[in-house]
């Protein structure tokens, strides 16, 4: 019998010998020399994972115990990789064009990158899983103290089993650490850890079939007999329910698809989509092969062997029984390898989810974000993928002490099967279903995950184990449709076929439902179309399969961002420098990354990333690539909308100089025609002011008549040369508010008496009034007024034509003014020049009269000071202005005179 | 037979003044007081000098000057122009609408008398 140190010494050097090619593969890859690293033999092989140490044992104690049942979890996945492999194909396309790197990863990415659902899927996923763990640590175990022990018959000693357990189970962690750990990004391929595990494929395989050789021809005596011995055995006539059959291949399939480890080996370690095709008929082939033996060798195991001997260890004791010491440590390595590698790749699968989504993201959030920039997330995601390794055996072997360590191995295995099993909705709805929300998810995971855990994880700790024993028979809280293995009343069925029907019954449809009810964000939106139609957004991944035809489209693009000259130049140069004839070169990376750089100077680096991966394929369009898009695109719709309001600005300003000018001009022009203007009527008088008094004095032979005409002549100018200034003068005070208003009381009555009296007009012009309508007494500068009143008075005066002139004087108060109109009986004023009479020096006709064109300018200029208006009224008789006063200050005098 | 002066202006007490003026020295003196028909007053008289206010009413000196010159019977008469508005560009003006001579009033009697005779030797 071979002792525990040459195990243990085999054991390492097996392991050491793992190491070297792991070591070597990943040189290997690093120096990208070994394509054959990516073959899609290695990938197949690494799919072997599936066939974990419940295959290379349970198995054989699954037909020992239930007939051909086991086949069912050769089925599922075999149905899978033939029937349902474009299922695969599109998950690995997502998985690859998303960059995901777990399956918890996947399922929050399509939902909206949803960090809560990351955690929840993590967490499920690492409860899920530690029952699986346990089945390993529990064959390896096993296997290690029957190899070891003196007496081969497998024994049931509890507490020798748990040191050993323990020993195995943190030799695992330190070898998983070790071995999964050595690289952090996650994005890498784990070239070591897969090539590792394809050796361990092969010698597990290898292993089972030379235990299967030994047995069939070496015990049991060639295919003939081992076939009678079969037909003899129980197992031939042992039937299997229909319902379990179909349910327990559905649940393998579903757990082949779910299952962290194979979502790292199918999708994260995948090299190529393409591989999935040889896969799709070689792992069912390899699968075939691992299950050729397991009858023959469960049904010679339970003739040969006591009947107390476990049937999950006919490979080892077979052997043994028969002194074939090297075939057993070939079985046991075999067992070993099933183990090692399952335990690898679930731990890196789940660390890496444990690490990237629930340790990071609370680290970065403590630390601020400020460890971005330093060197220091790369060792905080070491040591919490290395912390999270050791915590998930330590789980596993807490499984394995509580639920005592005596079940069939398959049966635990079952229990995780149906727990991944919960994952199977959210993620076959997520890539399919475009409705699918992230509500909908997490009540259908949560709901799903809450059955698995209360109808088989719990009570698979034993009947008052966790629950109590109360609950089994009476339900939680007493309610019997709550019973863990009869919910709703669903007596008599299977445990696991029960916990399977209700946990995905319920997860399934409240994930329908609320999906249906719930409505997506938009970034769920945006990645539920990237998953459902992976197919039409990228081309073929990984490979620069378009060559030339990719390099056309990106130079097509070039083009129009760089222009034509200058694209064509790099392009051509690229081509060169490549050694290629003509002017496209390939579409090397190296060449990617220039044209992006090239690009990103035109449109920004996000854009530029994103057009170049939209032709290059590969990667499609991201949604943090969308986002940095449009956050340029903002950036430039900002900076352009700052230039347009700029340029707003400038115009305004522009507009305003403009104006300024015109009116600069303008004023300049009504300043020059003023000044002409004043020019004029000063000239005028002195003209002949001039002229008379250089006859006065020069003409001696005067008459005095003449003398005294003359005379006169000069003083009736001089007078008007006077007015004259004094109107421009009034008008100059009245323009540039200098006035000073001399509020005075009196009535209408008595200003018009005053005004008519100063006009002049006694004789020249009739003058009717109403002067019982005048008797309204006024408070405000009657000076002013005055001035106003004979200015129109002796307008009329001078200007009516009439035969007769006549003038009548209407006053009436109005909306709170004192209204005055002045209406004589003459021609009036031509309707092309109503607008102009109130201008400085606006004369209408031909006569002159000698005013100088001023008094209707200053009656508009003293009637705004009083508050008040004077306007000419056309259509009337003759000439008519009305004269508008407030009557703020005036009242009606009732007893005047 | 005297010469004939037709001064148009619409300063009453101007034309009476370059009437006296005028009249003693001999000149055979005619008045016309507005722009509208001034040059058919001209045609009228067949005056030797025209003495030619720019701002009358109706029409402007500038617009009869150039009826006179358009006119081919009238136009070598020698035209004297008066202005009161005193202004360089109104001189330019007057030269460019082919004033034989200008005057910015006021002016003295013997400026007028002076004018009047030179353009009556040209």
């Amino acid at each position: 019998m071979a002792t525990l140190n040459v195990l243990v010494l085999v054991c390492l050097s097996y392991v050491a010998l793992l190491f070297i090619v792991a070591f070597m593969a990943d040189r290997a890859a690093k120096q990208g020399r070994a394509r054959w690293l990516r073959s899609p033999v290695i990938y197949t092989l690494s799919l072997s994972i599936y066939c974990t140490a419940w295959t290379f044992y349970g198995a054989v104690g699954f037909a020992a115990r239930s007939g051909l049942e086991f086949v069912t979890i050769y089925l599922g996945p075999s149905l899978v990789m033939i029937g349902w492999w474009w299922t695969l194909r599109k998950m690995v396309r997502v998985g690859r064009s998303q960059r995901i790197t777990s399956i918890a990863d996947l399922i929050s990415s399509r939902f909206g990158k949803s960090n809560s659902l990351a955690v929840f899927v993590t967490v499920i996923a690492v409860i899920v899983l530690a029952p699986y763990i346990a089945l390993q640590l529990q064959s390896v175990t096993l296997s290690f103290d029957t190899v070891a022990s003196p007496d081969f018959i497998a024994t049931k000693d509890a507490s020798g089993q748990q040191a050993t357990a323990l020993w195995v189970a943190a030799g695992l962690a330190v070898f998983t650490i070790l071995f999964g750990t050595r690289n952090v990004d996650a994005n890498e391929r784990h070239h070591g850890v897969v090539m590792a595990i394809a050796i361990e494929a092969v010698v597990k395989l290898i292993a089972l079939l030379a235990v299967g050789v030994f047995v069939v021809w070496g015990l049991s005596g060639g295919v003939g007999a081992t076939l009678d011995r079969i037909d003899a055995s129980p197992i031939a006539t042992w039937e299997v329910p229909g319902s379990r059959w179909v349910g327990l291949t559905l649940l393998s399939a579903a757990a082949f698809i779910c299952l962290p480890r194979m979502f790292q080996v199918m999708v994260v370690e995948s090299e190529h989509e393409d591989h999935l095709r040889m896969a799709s008929w070689a792992f069912p082939a390899y699968l075939m092969a691992m299950s050729l033996f397991v009858v023959p060798i469960a049904v010679v195991g339970l003739d040969m062997l006591p009947a107390d001997a476990n049937p999950d260890l006919f490979v080892l004791t077979l052997p043994l029984m028969e002194g074939r010491e090297g075939l057993a440590i070939l079985s046991f390595l075999g067992g070993f390898s099933s183990a090692t590698s399952m335990v690898i790749v679930a731990a890196i699968a789940l660390s890496t989810m444990v690490s990237n989504h629930i340790v990071m993201p609370i680290w970065l959030r403590s630390t601020g974000g400020s460890a971005i920039i330093s060197g220091d997330v790369r060792s905080v995601a070491m040591l919490a993928r290395r912390l999270a390794i050791a915590v998930i055996l330590f789980l596993g072997y807490l499984y394995l002490r509580l639920s005592g360590g005596g079940s069939a191995l398959a049966a635990i295995g079952l229990i995780s099967f149906v727990g991944a099993a919960q994952f199977l909705p959210a993620l076959m709805g997520g890539l399919f279903w475009r409705g699918a929300t992230r509500s909908g998810a997490m009540a259908g995971l949560g709901l799903g995950f809450v059955v698995w855990l209360y109808c088989l994880f719990l009570p698979s700790f034993g009947p008052s184990g966790i629950l109590p024993q109360t609950v089994f028979e009476n339900g939680l809280f007493g309610m019997s449709w709550l019973r863990p293995y009869a919910l709703f009343g669903t007596e008599g069925m299977d445990p696991v076929m029960h916990a399977v029907l209700w946990s995905i019954l319920l997860n399934a449809g409240s994930f329908i439902l609320v999906s249906i009810l719930s409505l997506p964000q938009p970034i769920e939106r945006l990645q539920g179309a990237q998953f459902v139609n992976v197919f039409d957004h990228s081309s073929t991944p990984g490979g620069w399969s378009g060559g030339l035809a990719q390099s056309e489209d990106l130079m097509i693009m070039a083009q129009r961002i760089m222009g034509a000259r200058d694209a064509q130049t790099l392009f051509a140069e690229e081509a060169q420098r490549q050694g290629l004839g003509g002017y496209l070169p390939e579409p090397s990376p190296d060449f990617l990354n220039r044209l992006e750089r090239e690009l990103s100077g035109s449109i920004g680096a996000a854009a530029a990333h994103a057009m170049i991966s939209q032709i290059v394929g590969g990667a499609t369009v991201s949604v943090q690539d969308l986002m940095a898009v449009a956050d340029e695109t903002a950036q430039i719709m900002e900076y352009s909308s700052r230039l347009e309001a700029k340029t707003d600005e400038q115009a305004r300003t522009a507009r305003q100089l403009r104006e300024a000018n015109e009116k600069l001009t303008q004023i300049s022009v009504q300043k020059d025609a003023f000044l002409s203007q004043i020019s004029h009527e000063l000239r005028t008088p002195m003209t002949s002011i001039r002229s008379f008094s250089e006859i006065l004095r020069d003409t001696d032979s005067l008459s005095g008549e003449e003398r005294n005409k003359y005379a006169s002549i000069i003083q009736e100018e001089a007078t008007r040369l006077t007015r004259l200034l004094d109107d421009l003068l009034d008008l100059s005070v009245l323009e540039n508010s200098q006035v000073v208003l001399n509020q005075q009381s009196g009535t209408l009555f008595d200003l018009l008496e005053r005004a008519i009296a100063a006009a002049d007009v006694t004789g020249k012009l009739r003058i009717h009034r109403k002067p019982e309508r005048e008797k309204v007494m006024l408070n405000t500068d009657l000076d002013r007024l005055t001035q106003v009143f004979i200015n129109l008075i002796s307008n009329a005066g001078k200007y009516c034509e009439s035969d007769t002139p006549e003038l009548r004087i209407k006053a009436e108060t109005r909306d709170g003014d004192l209204v005055v109109d002045f209406i004589d009986n003459g021609e009036g004023i031509p309707r092309n020049h109503q607008a102009v009479i109130f201008e400085k020096f606006a004369r209408v006709g031909e006569t002159k009269a000698g005013g100088a064109g001023l008094g209707l300018a200053i009656c508009r200029e003293v009637m705004g000071r009083l508050g008040g208006s004077i306007s000419y009224v056309p259509g009337q008789a003759g000439a008519a202005f009305r004269v508008r006063v407030p009557m703020e200050a005036g009242q009606h005098v009732q007893a005047a005179q | 037979m005297s010469k004939k002066v037709i001064v148009i202006e619409d300063e009453r007490n101007i034309i009476e003044a370059i009437s006296f003026i005028l009249s003693r020295d001999g000149w055979d003196v005619v008045t016309h007081s507005n722009g509208h028909d001034a040059i058919d007053a001209v045609r009228l008289r067949k005056p030797d000098i025209v003495i030619l206010d720019v701002m009358l009413p109706g029409k402007s000196g500038f617009d009869i000057l150039q009826e006179i010159r358009g006119d081919g019977e009238l136009g070598q008469i020698p035209v004297l122009m008066l202005t009161a508005r005193g202004q360089e560009k109104d001189r330019e003006m007057a030269q460019r609408a082919g004033a034989s001579a200008y005057m910015t009033k006021p002016f003295s009697n013997a400026e007028v008398l002076d004018a009047v005779r030179h353009l009556a030797t040209v």
